[in-house]
């Protein structure tokens, strides 16, 4: 018995659409890890992407901003909207497109040799013409935003190796909001991180929805409820299920959703 | 059960011992040359030593002043030749060279590398010597870039890989080109160890003296012109202990001595490069002795 298609999420009548994919194929080679995945991103909204180890969510995620075509024999065949634009078109430039689209990965990446404040203005740089007190101003909101300012006021010249691990992972996130993206991607963000560092990475989520639509892939399925407004579950490189994370978690409309949630497999 | 552990420990000991014997070995040949050259050549080292030039053979006295400022001009000429063109190769190996194309600079490197320095000095004698009419600094400087060059390129491409991958995409999930990616963070990331690569290389061809017996050629007097034959350390030594003169021998030991000092220098200027950065990669591995 073929299952039906997953229903599409229920809209929010006030959010305005940001982010969709449309048939969204991803592939190695002639290898499918990503599989004919239609979905939508409400703007302002945070979606969990959920699902056990291997099923494609990362893949899925870095499709979102093209990072895939970057890994060796990455393709893709469908679409991605980003306001109703294909940024799989011809004339989208990667690049440019990427500072529309903020990523952070599982691990803090800090440029080693920059200090705390030119790694969040590097994005900003690459960008270009920009004035002293625009850079110092646009840093200083960045950290504010992912609440890191008040840690590192005093040593913003230093090495951004000399911060914690979970303060690396703030400034990351600082970095990809400097240059005010549109969207931003969290792949398992907290993965590396103590309680208390994954904590206050879920509270700026909750902040950061207000300016931003977040799409984030965790493993902690007590994080995709707290943090998400929807949540979707992968398996085996399909989407299962979509939909208000509420209902997701108390009414799983496919069993399979069912059996990993309450720890079945996965 | 404890027979096996006995058998265990014994042959654990004497392992540890053979191997403490062989690295012992490996030091003494360097404690017995540095020694040697102390105890040989110390005796000459003098302010005349460092300030004068060569006097006639016969006449006691005189200096290397002449041979130490031309390895300077030697090597440093070879140095601007070979630093940009070997740190770029090394880069676009480490970047671009996954292709056909790298396979073959990779390979020809590995080739060029292991090419007889000599071999090297009759190439350009061949290409420049002969052309030009006459030996010159020039020349040899150009064929200690050649030896430089492919060293240079296999050190820095295995510091650039060292780079996580991780760096890079966070570089291009920003919205950096990827020519902005592999300069202003992967290859800044990897400086420290790309400048190692550089001393230690500086260091390895400072003290050829193949290569230059038909290039730079040597000189009697103080040149500071790069056209015309020049006068190094290892030239230097090269006459002088091939020499009959009981003073040319003694001034080879203490040339010798300078030019080791010079290189110990470079490795040490080196070892801190590495350690002033933290996060740095670990020291490339020794160049291949030719």
């Amino acid at each position: 018995m073929a299952p039906p298609p997953p229903p599409p999420p229920p809209p929010l009548a006030d959010a305005r659409l940001r982010l969709e994919t449309v048939r969204l194929t991803a592939l190695y080679g002639r290898r499918a890890v990503v599989k004919d995945v239609s979905i939508l991103f409400p703007g302002h909204t945070v979606t969990a992407l959920i699902g056990p180890s291997g099923c494609g969510k990362t893949t899925f995620l870095r499709c979102l901003n093209r990072m895939h075509e970057l890994s060796e024999g990455g393709w893709t065949t469908g679409r991605v909207l980003l306001d109703g634009e294909d940024i799989y078109e011809p004339g989208v430039d990667p690049v440019r497109l990427r500072r529309r689209i903020g990523m952070v990965f599982q691990r803090p990446t800090p440029f080693p040799t920059m200090s705390v404040y030119d790694n969040v203005a590097a994005g900003l740089r690459v960008n270009g013409g920009r004035s002293r007190g625009d850079l110092d101003a646009a840093v200083e909101r960045a950290l504010q935003q992912a609440a890191l300012w008040d840690e590192v006021r005093d040593r913003l010249r230093h090495s951004a190796l000399g911060l914690s691990g979970g303060q690396q992972q703030r400034l990351c996130i600082a970095r990809a909001l400097a240059p005010e993206p549109e969207v931003l991607l969290l792949d398992e963000p907290t993965a590396s991180l103590d309680p208390s560092g994954t904590q206050r990475i879920e509270e700026l989520c909750h902040e950061l929805k207000t300016r931003y639509t977040i799409v984030i892939v965790t493993h902690n399925l007590q994080q995709a409820a707290r943090v998400s407004d929807y949540t979707a579950f992968f398996y085996l490189g399909e989407l299962i299920e979509v939909g208000h994370t509420e209902a997701v978690f108390t009414k799983p409309a496919k069993e399979q959703t069912e059996a990993y949630i309450t720890g079945r497999f996965g | 059960m404890t027979a096996r552990r006995l058998r265990r420990r014994v042959v654990s000991t004497l392992m540890t011992g053979l191997v403490g014997v062989l690295s012992f070995l490996a030091v003494l040949a360097l404690v017995l040359i540095l020694g040697n050259l102390i105890a040989k050549g110390a005796s000459s080292l003098d302010w005349s030593f460092f300030t004068r030039n060569p006097v006639p053979a016969g006449e006691a006295g005189g200096g290397v002043a002449n041979a130490i400022v031309g390895t300077v001009i030697v090597v440093g000429l070879a140095a601007l030749i070979g630093l940009p063109v070997g740190i770029g190769t090394g880069l676009y190996l480490a970047e671009y060279g996954s292709g056909r194309l790298g396979w073959i600079v990779r390979f020809v490197a590995d080739v060029l590398n292991g090419t007889p320095s000599i071999v090297v000095g009759i190439f350009a004698w061949t290409w420049l010597v002969k052309p030009m009419g006459h030996f010159s600094a020039f020349a040899g400087s150009v064929a200690l870039a050649v030896l430089m060059i492919p060293m240079l390129a296999r050190t820095t491409e295995e510091m650039v890989r060292l780079v996580p991958h991780s760096l890079r995409e966070a570089a291009l999930a920003l919205g950096y080109p990827r020519w902005r990616t592999s300069l202003r963070v992967v290859a800044r990331t990897a400086l420290a160890g790309i400048v190692t690569g550089s001393l230690v290389g500086i260091a390895r061809i400072a003290g050829e003296t193949a290569p230059l017996l038909f290039t730079a050629l040597g000189n009697l007097n103080f040149s500071t012109s790069v056209t015309q034959p020049m006068q190094t350390l290892s030239l230097q030594i090269y006459t002088y202990a091939t020499g009959p003169f009981a003073e040319w021998h003694r001034l080879a030991w203490a040339a010798a001595l300078v030019l080791m000092g010079l290189v110990l220098l470079l490795s040490l200027a080196a070892r801190w490069a590495v350690r002033s950065r933290h996060g740095a990669p670990p020291a490339p591995p020794a160049p291949p002795a030719r």
